[in-house]
């Protein structure tokens, strides 16, 4: 059976109604997806326990396409059909991207509008033919998608992406777009410090003022926004997108030579040190000191100690490098580091103790990173997408309007079938399929009903309108949905749509219609006091509609069949068909079940008749040949 | 009778408790939809109401309604994980039917 996870009280969705939604952080060197699980976000690992998975794809000359470490590692080998920071070009130009020469791309300009200027994306030409970073992009996303929903047990309804809080219309376009190519329904984009203010839960702080120091693997993002009323404003970006914790393995690498009287090394060498230099860095996190120890392909050995104040020291201008950023997003904000109530930190290269202390002084504060930096804006990402989907956690969310009782429509044995639960937030939409109950039904009257209670007769009746023109099919081929959607005002639309056909029909109803608080309380109060009862007319209401099915069945057979049976084989199953009848007219939905069991029994090997029957009418005048071929 | 939980749901239970960071325990209980009849829920609990029933099981707290019981006593609450999904699951001894997908059920 399917695998449940708690909710928050009053928000468990109903069976096939899980909206599973997530949020997604695309970034320029790596990518994640979280999930809102049991009331927390976490973030989703792939099958070998890793959450990140590196922004690398690659196309192979035979069309396949490799995404992440496993692109990754072939990218020294394949610079040039391995696509990595494909994020630099979303929605850019050629002439957007400056210097094209230090990039092992080959880019093709995009179609040039008649005007000759040059237009829309560039494009880069692979192994597979022409890619553009939408087509890149979406490769990513494919892979998160997949991983999201191996790991949620389900389709996804939708997917909150981020996006730099720099990024243009075209940009965002092309984000869009990426997903939708990866076949992800985007709910919102989403402005990468907006959700890590969003993972620290500062959206419910009071109203302020803060700061986001986003300091990734290759870029550097200062954020300014303001909170007021629940929604973030973007006050001031700054950044240097050629500035992240690479640049520090790089100062490293470069001591290092240095120490060991190196010059230019080759390509392998230096691989090998820049990962010495990377496993220095987050060694240094946590010690005073670190040993590095290397054999280069020449022979030479390295084996020098680094400590913080040294490393402090070499890396100190990249750190006021991003302070000057801040100065100047506050200067564009108009506001003093006074002015700031609290500092997020995001990113990797901030568990670096030395950009911590620096980010602290200058805003005369202690930063936010009780969260992973690396995995803060997907796990913010993922709670508004469970926002967004519907699956409201929490009573300090925005405040919106709820529906005071479940909506929904009677069914076959006038039972009802709840399609909006009571407490769902407005607007909402919901749909249900049901089918048709007899053989060439042609039409479905649609009831819709109000309450807490199993029987309609104990809820509320609201609308009644009719489907019409389903074609004539066996009883429960037909597939008709019925969309149930609240607005914002409170206006309920039910629609009816037949899907092999398209016949729809529709009534716009009121549901709060004359319903006052006491009939509210009373209608909640009458559903937990008739329990016992219900159930048992649910069960009573259950069985008689099966036994009315398996009675119209059975005679139905006897009709079309009935010359199989031999002498004496009728008698008993009309006897108990008889029998069902009876038990029906009686309260007790044990006995007709019992009736209706023993009718099955007895019919039995009038049905293996009837399938003999069938099966030898299907292959008159066909080849033995012909059958084997299937 | 009572509701139940595995050592290892129970032990989950609270870790979820204590992450989120409110809640008396776990609400257990049915609701009638779904492709096979009553629909099984599973939530936080904030509070416990006046007519719920309340069983203690491994440290956890589950509340159940007085209309849902009828329909779950005797159950067992287990956590297991199916390849990359993890979750909740239910052993309903009231289970006369279910669908496929095991989401709903009938008594």
């Amino acid at each position: 059976m399917a695998l449940l996870q708690i909710s928050e009280p009053g928000l468990s969705t109903a069976p096939h109604q899980h909206r599973l939604a997530v949020g997604i952080d695309l970034g320029t060197t790596n990518s994640l997806v979280a999930t809102v699980r049991n009331g927390i976000s976490v973030v989703l690992n792939d099958e070998n326990g890793r959450a990140m998975l590196p922004s690398v794809v690659r196309y192979a000359p035979d069309e396949s396409v490799t995404v992440g470490e496993a692109a990754q590692a072939v990218q020294s080998d394949d610079p040039v059909n391995t696509i990595v920071s494909v994020k630099r070009f979303m929605g850019r130009g050629l002439k957007d991207i400056g210097d094209i020469s230090r990039l092992p791309y080959r880019f093709i300009d995009a179609p040039s509008t008649g005007s000759g200027q040059a237009s829309g994306m560039l494009q880069l030409r692979t192994a597979s033919g022409a890619k553009s970073p939408v087509e890149v992009s979406s490769e990513i996303l494919k892979v998160l998608r997949a991983r999201a929903e191996a790991a949620l047990g389900g389709d996804l309804v939708g997917a909150v992406i981020t996006v730099p809080a720099y990024f243009d219309d075209a940009q965002r376009q092309a984000t869009k777009d990426a997903a939708k190519l990866a076949g992800l329904n985007v709910l919102r984009l989403l402005n990468e410090p907006t959700a890590a203010a969003i993972a620290y839960g500062l959206d419910n702080a009071s109203e302020g003022v803060y700061a986001v120091y986003d300091l990734g693997g290759g870029t550097f993002d200062i954020s300014i926004l303001r909170l007021s009323r629940g929604v973030f404003e973007v006050l001031a970006t700054n950044g240097d997108s050629a500035l992240g914790g690479d640049d520090f393995d790089h100062r490293i690498q470069c001591w290092l030579l240095e120490k060991n009287g190196l010059s230019a090394l080759g390509p392998r060498d230096t691989r090998l040190l820049l990962t010495h230099a990377r496993a220095a860095k987050e060694q240094l996190t946590e010690h005073d000191e670190t040993r590095i120890t290397a054999v280069l392909s020449s022979g030479d050995v390295i084996d020098n100690v680094l400590t913080r104040a040294e490393f402090q020291s070499m890396s100190q201008n990249l750190v006021q490098r991003t302070l000057q950023s801040l100065r100047r997003a506050l200067r564009d904000a108009k506001l003093g580091t006074a002015d700031i109530k609290g500092v997020v930190m995001v990113g990797g290269a901030t568990r670096m103790p030395q950009v911590q202390h620096a980010v602290g002084e200058f805003f005369g504060q202690v930063p936010l990173t009780n969260l992973d930096p690396d995995k803060v804006v997907a796990l913010g990402a993922a709670i508004q997408a469970n926002l967004l989907a519907g699956n409201r956690g929490g009573d300090e969310w925005l405040l919106l309007d709820v529906i005071p009782l479940s909506l929904g429509i009677e069914t076959m044995g006038g039972l009802t079938e709840k399609i909006i639960p009571r407490n769902s937030t407005i607007p909402t939409a919901r749909a249900q399929e049901f089918t048709t109950f007899r053989d060439g039904q042609t039409a479905m009257s649609i009831h819709v009903v109000q309450g807490e209670r199993e029987l309609v007769s104990d809820c509320r009746s609201l609308a009644k309108f009719e489907l019409r023109g389903i074609p004539a099919m066996v009883a429960g081929a037909a597939r008709i949905r019925v969309t149930f959607q609240v607005d914002a005002d409170g206006l309920l639309n039910v629609s009816a749509r037949e899907m092999g056909s398209g016949i729809e029909a529709s009534i716009a109803v009121k549901p709060s219609y004359g319903l006052s608080d006491a009939e509210i309380t009373r209608m909640l109060q009458d559903s937990t006091q008739h329990a016992q009862h219900d159930m048992l007319a649910r069960a009573l209401c259950e069985q008689q509609t099966e036994a009315n099915q398996l009675l119209e069945a059975v005679q139905h057979a006897l009709e079309q069949d009935g010359d199989l049976l031999e002498p004496g084989e009728r008698e008993p199953i009309e006897a108990r068909m008889a029998a069902l009848r009876d038990t029906l007219q009686l309260a007790d939905h044990l006995a007709i079940k019992r009736a209706a069991g023993a009718l099955n029994d007895a019919t039995a090997g009038f049905a293996q008749k009837r399938m003999d029957k069938s099966v030898a009418r299907a292959l008159t005048g066909k080849k033995i040949s012909d059958l084997g071929g299937e | 009778m009572a509701i139940t939980l595995t050592e290892k749901a129970a032990k989950h239970v609270r870790d979820f408790i204590a992450k989120r960071g409110k809640g008396v325990g776990l609400r257990i209980g049915v609701r009638t939809s779904g492709c096979s009849g009553m629909a099984y829920k599973l939530e936080f609990a904030d509070a416990a109401e006046s007519d719920d029933a309340q069983f203690v099981s491994h440290g956890v707290t589950v509340l159940v309604d007085p209309k849902s019981l009828a329909y779950i006593d005797g159950m067992e609450l287990d956590y297991t994980r199916e390849g990359l999904n993890e979750g909740f699951k239910f052993n309903n001894p009231n289970v006369k039917n279910q669908c496929g997908c095991g989401e709903s059920f009938q008594v």
